[in-house]
């Protein structure tokens, strides 16, 4: 894991390693100051002789200045360095995504990809930065500062003997122990989070069934086990100061006590009264690494589970590759599906799609019907290899589509998705989707094609309004339509149609269909639809169900032999016959 | 805990305002418990400084001795100093933990009441609200805004008063030894200052900047992730990852900005107190060498004002400048978290101050029961019977009315924006036991005339009666609970299947409910359900498919077992042969109550008793479907599809 993390310091690896570096510039002189000012005490209580003091002044100045452009420094490559670092892992997170299959996006929802890009990245860059500043600066500044002191004060440096442990064991223990609280409090807070989204987000349910006070209830409960926990974690770190304290104390009373002997009785000559306080110093300096390990421990550990969710992104292997040797031609239209079986999930029992057997010649046009959950949407999605088979084979202008360049294939089968989505951007934008160089006089051929033409020019920015984010500003119905007029622009030998004009009126929908016959009669065509309407002039209609075809024919042949679909027929039709 | 974060780079508006505010909330939960733990704060505070003058006294006790004297003469002095060392320092440790436990519970317990506050207000808001304000902001009060103050409360506040009893000590200390020396300490404190506010300065604007990047990164994402299959189906991986890229860098190089001023501002500050140190050590000496005579308190107390300055008072002063200088370091590290915080309570209080729902409702709905003269008597159990209770305050009688699901509209104008008429002269009238279906155009104001009869918005003009009763004379929960709706948009809730069927009555049986699944055609698709009705739904029901919930939302509302009824689109994703047995279920449901049918498919309303087109907020066409078919308008172009439904 860790390994992986660190490919994404790159360029950055200057900026790394220069921060740990001016950090023991820092430290060092940090370290050494005080047995300057050592010094400088020493020569105070001499009797204040104005050379010697102007002589550690001016060193002491000099350090400071040392040690401040260091932690600048230090602090602006650690800047650098972490920013860096946390945009490589979004870039790679992100292109990572890119490379996807449809059964890779499946695994991952939506939220916790947007979560690991942003909340996670954030989370590991932080602790990155401790790293290279805090997880170097504390351990140095705990090992210089004991040579300093026993350089200083000798045996008496032997008390810190007596408090690191204390201090080191008590921390320890406090991390251990409060780790697991700090887990359990923030898989509460989300749930907390996801019961107030849900609140939220359901409020016209809540209002219209008057649940107010059950939700308030709800809440309730949920946001005192949030405080309850969080109390008790919190009433344990509540010992961390004063241990620190102790540890602290211990320290200013010993120190002062011995160095009082030793000065005393050595009449100043082993040691004199600024070393005394330097002593302090130092102590105070060994404390606070301490303090600051046991913080970082704890961080760090937290930020552990961030970076396992990367991680677990970054390793995620996609689930198709092109063939080393790829097909880069589609020489037809034509699909066959030979035996086809198909599943989601390896382990599941029963098939998603089975045994499909299917020719169609380029250029035809196919219809596809069935109900909810029967398995239409599998079947097109197969067709442009969005997923693999489980068993069998499709193919596509009589070439297996496992041995064409993803791309290629892609290009040449456009597919209209029934969860379409429009981005944000003009409408020029989307549909440049279809083709980056697509001209304008093209742009309005395929928008007149599929009858979005005239909504588009009838407002006053035409092709050039601005479609919100998910296509907020434009109604169902004309959402699909672009979306048809995006993949037209691909120039696709087959066109797949998943219900993307269920929004259109039967009317508009007659006639994209009829254009589609007449102008690009080349492209084989597949439209699933709800309305029989919609197929029934196709040269050939599956109906399908449960996972199987169980029915191809024209829609004369199927009204005469298939139950189904003379049953939908009937039902959508009755209607307008009981009025004619 | 999620990190505190600024969004939109608000900053407060009246920080005092909010800051008395949040002080004034404390203060009405945790008095005494908060006051309690400031004075052990200023307790362990006067410890913290104390050891500052211990040693200086050991220093003079050393100065003393080092000429010549023996350490057996110098010991009792020095232990009777570190004996009163050591009560103090005791004390400190046992006020410090006691204060850090007392903190633990009046932080959790703040946050836990500020949290129902907000969740409670909220539940009384009117719809508007929640139609007006994105539900991402919404929820960000709960994480981002809590957790400033929970930063605020715990850390902040506690280190500002903290910091200012010991820095107001530490002035005592240094005004009782050498006022000469202090006012060389305060041209260090200057300095600093100075440095914070341009370190600090540009910090807090990065910052903010870099809030801005982070959520246009966040907003990129979640576009893209979303419409990762059309990235796919039309291989634009390479695009994207290229414009990810752009904003991407810019994010690397505000943050970059924002991180660098922040790291800074630790050694700046640091070594101010360095070179503080010199100077004092420097001017103290120059003070002792000029003789120049010391001002202090003691000086004062002790009659020998303007005497030379000791060496003991320059060595202790070089600790307590090194505290003051690390008590303002502190102080200066919280600004970047008390400025967020109180940009996050004054969201947090302009939430608690939206304005609730009014209800000058009157008239409740009751139980009752009918008698042989066929009037009703209110009754204190289920009866079946619902009566509305409708009290007169000019004699004082109180009437009955039988609940039967009769509602009129009548001249009804409404805008959601002032001035853009969405209703205009809307009259209409559903009997008890009709079925009105609504027809039209998306934003023709279909749904907008639901919204009106369960009061999520008030009309502007005309009449709303509902048996004979004026809308706005009843309680809106009365009201609403004789309303079932089903919405497009379905929200199922974390909890089991029956869980949420049961949302609509709580204290339905499992077999009732079963019976409304049943009703609704759910209950074939649950029984094959890995746990059947107590299979958990999570992720607003995730694991089902769009017609499964909108079944499921059917269920609920059939459980409730009100006598009129909204469908609003409800079987808008269950493919035609399920909406057919759906139909089968609800029409079922439907015996005997009045419903409201807003249907994108004209084949579900053409049973319906009476069919409203809607055009631009007006009702343009009103009658049977065989009525409407024979007049050759609006609705027979849109039924023979020559008109498109949008």
């Amino acid at each position: 894991m860790i390994k992986k993390l660190m490919g994404c310091i790159r360029e950055n690896k200057r900026n790394t390693i220069l921060t740990p570096l001016f950090m023991v510039g820092e430290v060092g002189l940090e370290c050494i100051l005080p047995m300057i000012t050592a010094k400088l005490i020493n020569a105070i209580s001499h009797g204040a002789d104005m050379a010697d003091i102007l002589r550690y002044g001016a060193i002491l100045v000099l350090m400071a200045i040392g040690s401040m452009s260091c932690g600048i420094l230090a602090g602006w490559f650690a800047a650098s360095a972490s920013a860096g670092f946390a945009r490589n892992l979004r870039h790679d997170l992100f292109a990572k995504v890119q490379s996807f299959s449809f059964a890779n996006i499946d695994k991952f929802s939506t939220s916790s990809l947007v979560t690991r890009l942003t909340t996670d990245v954030t989370n590991v860059q932080n602790a990155f930065m401790m790293i290279i500043r805090i997880a170097v600066r504390s351990p140095l500044m705990l090992v210089f500062a004991v040579i300093m002191s026993v350089n200083m004060g000798g045996p008496i440096a032997l008390v810190f003997l007596l408090v690191i442990p204390i201090l080191a064991f008590g921390l320890i223990y406090i991390a251990k122990r409060a780790m697991p609280l700090f887990k359990a409090v923030f898989k509460k807070y989300d749930r907390l989070n996801n019961s107030v989204q849900e609140n939220v987000k359901g409020m016209r349910v809540v209002k219209s069934f008057v649940r107010e006070d059950y939700e308030q209830k709800k809440f309730g409960a949920a946001s005192e086990d949030v405080r309850n926990d969080f109390t008790k974690a919190e009433k344990l770190l509540a010992l961390n100061n004063p241990l620190m304290l102790l540890a602290m104390y211990i320290c200013m009373i010993l120190i002062p006590l011995f160095s009082a002997k030793v000065i005393i009785s050595s009449a100043g000559l082993e040691m004199e009264v600024g070393d005394l306080s330097s002593l302090i110093t130092y102590a105070m300096q060994i404390l606070m690494s301490l303090m600051m390990l046991s913080m970082i421990f704890v961080m760090i550990t937290l930020s552990g589970e961030a970076a396992r969710r990367i991680v677990e992104v970054l390793d995620t292997e996609p689930g198709l590759k092109n063939p080393p040797q790829p097909v880069t031609e589609v020489p037809d239209g034509s699909i066959d599906f030979e035996n086809v079986s198909f599943k989601y999930n390896p382990e599941a029992a029963a098939y998603a799609l089975a045994e499909v057997n299917l020719h169609i010649k380029a250029g035809q046009t196919v219809g596809i019907l069935g109900g909810t959950g029967s398995s239409k949407t599998t079947l097109i999605q197969l067709i442009s290899r969005l997923y693999d088979t489980t068993e069998g084979v499709v193919r596509v202008g009589g070439v297996d589509v496992r041995d064409y360049d993803m791309e290629v294939l892609r290009n040449q089968v456009a597919v209209v998705l029934q969860k379409n989505v429009l981005f944000s951007g003009t409408i020029k934008e989307n549909l440049r989707w279809g083709d980056p160089n697509a001209s304008d006089e093209e742009m309005i051929r395929v928008c007149k094609l599929v009858q979005a033409h005239e909504f588009i020019m009838a407002h006053e920015e035409g092709y050039d309004r601005n479609i919100e984010q998910g296509g907020a500003n434009v109604s169902g119905g004309q959402k699909q339509r672009i979306c048809i007029a995006r993949a037209l622009l691909k120039k696709p030998k087959i066109l797949i149609l998943d219900d993307s004009t269920s929004a259109v009126d039967t009317r508009t929908d007659a006639l994209i269909r009829k254009a589609l016959r007449e102008q690009i009669p080349d492209t084989t065509k597949l439209i699933i639809a709800q309305r029989v309407a919609s197929v029934q002039d196709a040269d050939l209609i599956l109906v399908m169900d449960n996972g199987r075809v169980v029915a191809q024919g024209t829609h004369e042949e199927l009204l005469a032999s298939n139950e189904i679909y003379r049953e939908v027929y009937t039902s959508q039709t009755k209607g307008g016959e009981d009025d004619a | 805990m999620p990190k505190p974060q600024m969004p939109k780079g608000e900053r407060p508006k009246a920080p005092k305002g909010t800051m008395l505010r949040i002080i004034k909330l404390l203060m009405e939960d945790y008095k005494w418990p908060f006051l309690l733990a400031m004075l052990c704060m200023a307790v362990y505070s006067v410890g913290n400084i104390s050891p500052s003058v211990f040693i200086k006294k050991i220093s003079e006790i050393i100065l003393n001795f080092t000429a010549g004297a023996s350490w057996e003469e110098a010991r009792p002095e020095v232990i009777s100093v570190l004996v009163g060392m050591v009560a103090l320092l005791v004390a400190t440790i046992v006020f410090n933990y006691l204060y850090a436990r007392l903190m633990a519970v009046i932080t959790q317990g703040f946050l836990d009441k500020m949290r129902k506050r907000m969740f409670n207000k909220m539940q009384r808001l009117p719809i508007k609200y929640f139609d007006a304000n994105g539900h991402g902001d919404i929820m960000s009060h709960y994480t981002n805004d809590i957790d400033t103050l929970r930063m605020l409360i715990s850390q902040s506040l506690p280190r500002l008063i903290q910091s200012g009893i010991m820095l107001v000590g530490m002035l005592g200390i240094m005004l009782y030894y050498s006022v000469n020396l202090m006012a060389v300490v305060l041209v260090g404190v200057f300095g600093m200052t100075f440095a914070v506010k341009h370190i600090g300065g540009r910090s807090a604007a990065n910052f903010i900047r870099q809030q801005r990047s982070l959520g246009q990164v966040e907003g990129f994402v979640e576009e893209l992730m979303n419409g990762q299959k059309v990235v796919k189906v039309f291989c634009h991986e390479e695009a994207s990852a290229r414009d990810f890229d752009k904003v991407n860098d810019q994010l690397c190089e505000d943050a970059t900005k924002a991180t660098r001023f922040a790291n800074i501002l630790g050694p700046v500050m640091n070594n101010i107190g360095n070179m503080l140190y010199v100077l004092i050590a420097i001017a103290g000496c120059v003070f002792i060498t000029l003789e120049t005579p010391n001002i202090s308190l003691s000086g004062l107390i002790n009659g020998n004002l303007g005497a030379a300055l000791e060496l003991a008072v320059v060595i202790s002063f070089l600790n307590i400048a090194k505290q003051f200088t690390g008590q303002v370091n502190g102080v200066a590290q919280q600004f970047n978290s008390i400025v967020m915080a109180l940009a996050g309570a004054d969201r947090i209080f302009r939430l608690m101050d939206e304005s609730a729902e009014a209800d000058e409702g009157y008239v409740t709905l009751v139980n009752a029961e009918e008698r042989a003269d066929g009037s009703l008597v209110e009754a204190d159990r289920r009866t079946g019977v619902w009566a509305w209770r409708h009290p007169h305050k000019a004699d004082g009688t109180v009437t009955y009315e039988r609940l039967r699901g009769d509602v009129r509209m009548y001249n009804v104008d409404f805008s959601y924006v002032e001035g853009k008429k969405v209703l205009e002269d809307v009259t209409l009238w559903a009997k008890p036991g009709q079925k009105i279906a609504f027809v039209g155009a998306t934003g023709a104001g279909k749904t907008t005339i639901t919204n009106l009869i369960n009061r999520f918005y008030d009309i502007e003009d005309g009449k709303i009666r509902y048996d004979g009763i004026n809308i706005t004379k009843i309680k809106k929960p009365d009201l609403r609970r004789s309303l079932g709706v089903v919405l497009q948009d379905v929200n199922l809730f974390t909890g089991t299947v029956m869980d949420n069927i049961r949302y609509g009555k709580l204290d339905a049986t499992d077999e009732a409910c079963i019976r409304a699944a049943k009703l609704a055609n759910a209950h074939d698709f649950i029984t094959r359900l890995p746990q059947g009705y107590d299979t958990m739904l999570t992720a607003n029901g995730a694991s089902l498919s769009q017609g499964q919930r909108q079944l499921l939302s059917i269920a609920r509302a059939a459980v409730a077992d009100p006598p009129v009824m909204i469908l609003d689109e409800a079987t808008s994703s269950i493919d035609t042969r399920t909406e057919a047995l759906v139909q089968r279920g609800m029409d079922a449901l439907m015996k005997g109550r009045t419903v409201f049918v807003i249907a994108h498919r004209l084949s579900t309303v053409r049973n319906a008793d009476a069919i409203l087109v809607l055009d631009h907020g007006r009702i343009i066409e009103r009658g049977t479907h065989a009525d409407l078919i024979a007049q050759k308008g609006t609705y027979y172009r849109l039924y023979t599809g020559a008109f498109e439904l949008e």
